[in-house]
């Protein structure tokens, strides 16, 4: 049956009827047309799906509609129009950390995560921040890079 | 295949609705979504009432309770890992679970009621002796987690009931350890793990505990093999490893699965339970 649920997308109330138990990934996918967050493993095992709820990070294949309710809810397609983003879109372009970019929508968030808790953070640090997400491609330290790159070149964003 | 989403405003209105009907009690959701997970644009086939709990005030928080710390059934993993009033110690454990986004949505309560032998807070909420605050429309009841983890799956929560908060003692600990052993870093279910903590002082042990996790249906802890150790001189503690080891080596029951054998489950639970006598409670 479905419901109303109201919650912050990007930046905007919605109000979207919807299943309760639909998960995040395919509402946002499927009924609203947002396809940055994409469905890898479909049990939290990957982060390709990652959003933030509140600023965190959760992955959207885990998460019913209805636990949506009151809450905020950032995109990749949100989080691009920010400065943060063109940082770290120009660090992940420079360290060659996108290849087939599967995983990279989930990865910038992960890294906006991480910084927006943690502006300087340690390798340690970025290790375990984005040690939810999966990438087939770059072999990880690319990506390693680019976040301590973007943490750098950001100073005072985050 | 109907199913209802219940939201209650209040714990009273949550007990309320479980004493109506039987509900499926969803917090983080990060077990259950998993367990009925169909396929990619379908969803998951829960069925019955769904009660969401993970908003409720009276589940949440972390407060300092007398020489204890009162945790919300419904506090996430990132709440305790952030919260100053939590223990470094116990922050180990806590921080092995899954991922950050696992740990940002996946409860303390959800864990413990999830029953999973491999559930990662287990070890820590047996060592500590915590104790578990139930409640339902007929009341509430205070159980030790002993008597709370039955098995795999099994609780003491009756289908009415709601694991409302956690009662966990504040120990003078100031040396211990966690070690989870599984197959990645992150997002990895437990093989097996081992949680030592100890307090000594002027180079005495007064007190010492060891939880065994994923080595048997529940956590394994020796009373006997904890109170040959206290009253010890922390250098004499390698000395007694032996017989500490003797002791927990007949208490537990691994078995084979799908996640590692029997063998390596006995051989490695036992080593780094040595490790722990050799190296860390001495230090
Ligand atoms: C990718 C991934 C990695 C994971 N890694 C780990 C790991 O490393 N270690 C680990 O231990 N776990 C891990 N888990 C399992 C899970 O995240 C944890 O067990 C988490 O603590 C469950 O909490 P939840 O709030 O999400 O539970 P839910 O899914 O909401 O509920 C779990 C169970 O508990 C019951 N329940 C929940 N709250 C209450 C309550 N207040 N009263 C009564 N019953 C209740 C539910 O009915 C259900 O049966 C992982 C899960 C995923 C998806
Ligand atoms: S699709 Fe959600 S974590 Fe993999
Ligand atoms: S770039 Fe292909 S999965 Fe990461």
């Amino acid at each position: 049956m479905k419901g109303l649920v109201r919650f912050t997308l990007n930046g905007a109330p919605v109000a979207v009827a919807t299943e309760p138990l639909r998960r995040t990934l395919d509402l946002l996918r499927d009924d609203l047309g947002l396809t940055a967050a994409k469905e890898g493993c479909g049990e939290g095992e990957c982060g390709a799906c990652a959003v933030l709820l509140d600023g965190r990070l959760a992955n959207a294949c885990l998460l019913p509609a209805a636990l949506l309710e009151g809450r905020s809810v950032l995109t990749l397609e949100g989080f691009r129009t920010t400065p943060r983003f063109a940082v770290l879109k120009e660090c992940f372009e420079e360290a060659g950390a996108v290849q087939c970019g599967y995983c990279t929508p989930g990865m910038l968030l992960a890294a906006e995560a991480l910084l927006s808790r943690n502006p300087h953070p340690s390798e340690r640090d970025v290790r375990v921040g984005l040690s939810g997400n999966l990438c087939r491609c770059t072999g990880y330290a690319a990506i390693l890079e680019a976040v301590l790159d973007a943490a750098r070149k950001g100073e005072g964003l985050w | 295949m109907t199913v209802r989403v219940l939201r209650p405003a209040t714990l009273a209105e949550a007990l309320a609705r479980l004493a109506e009907s039987r509900c499926t009690v969803l917090a983080g959701g990060t077990d259950l979504l998993v367990r009925h997970r169909t396929a990619a644009g379908a969803l998951p086939d829960l069925s019955g009432d769904v009660l969401l709990v993970g908003r409720l005030d009276a589940l949440r928080g972390i407060a300092r309770d007398g020489g204890a710390l009162r945790v919300g059934a419904a506090a996430t993993f990132a709440e305790l890992l952030e919260s100053p009033l939590v223990p470094d110690l116990w922050k180990e454990p806590f921080a092995s679970v899954g991922s950050p986004a696992v740990r940002n949505v996946g409860t303390i309560g959800g864990n413990a009621a999830n029953a999973s032998p491999a559930g990662d807070s287990l070890p820590l909420l047996a060592a500590l002796d915590g104790v578990l605050l139930l409640q339902s429309a007929r009341g509430e009841r205070m159980v030790p987690f002993r008597d709370f983890h039955l098995g795999p799956g099994r609780t003491a929560l009756a289908p009415d009931e709601l694991l409302v908060a956690l009662r966990l003692p504040l120990l003078p600990h100031d040396r211990g350890v966690w070690w989870k052993v599984g197959p990645r870093r992150a997002n990895a279910v437990s093989k097996l793990s081992f949680l030592g903590l100890a307090a000594v002082e002027d180079g005495i042990v007064r007190d010492a505990r060891m939880a065994l996790g994923a080595v048997a249906p529940t956590v394994v802890r020796v009373p006997q093999a904890e109170t040959l150790l206290a009253g010890l001189r922390a250098v004499d503690v390698p000395a007694a490893a032996d017989r500490v080891l003797a002791l927990l080596s007949e208490a537990i029951r691994p078995i084979d699965d799908v996640r590692s054998t029997r063998a390596y489950r006995r051989e490695v639970s036992l080593r780094l339970a040595r490790r722990f006598l050799e190296e860390v409670l001495p230090r």
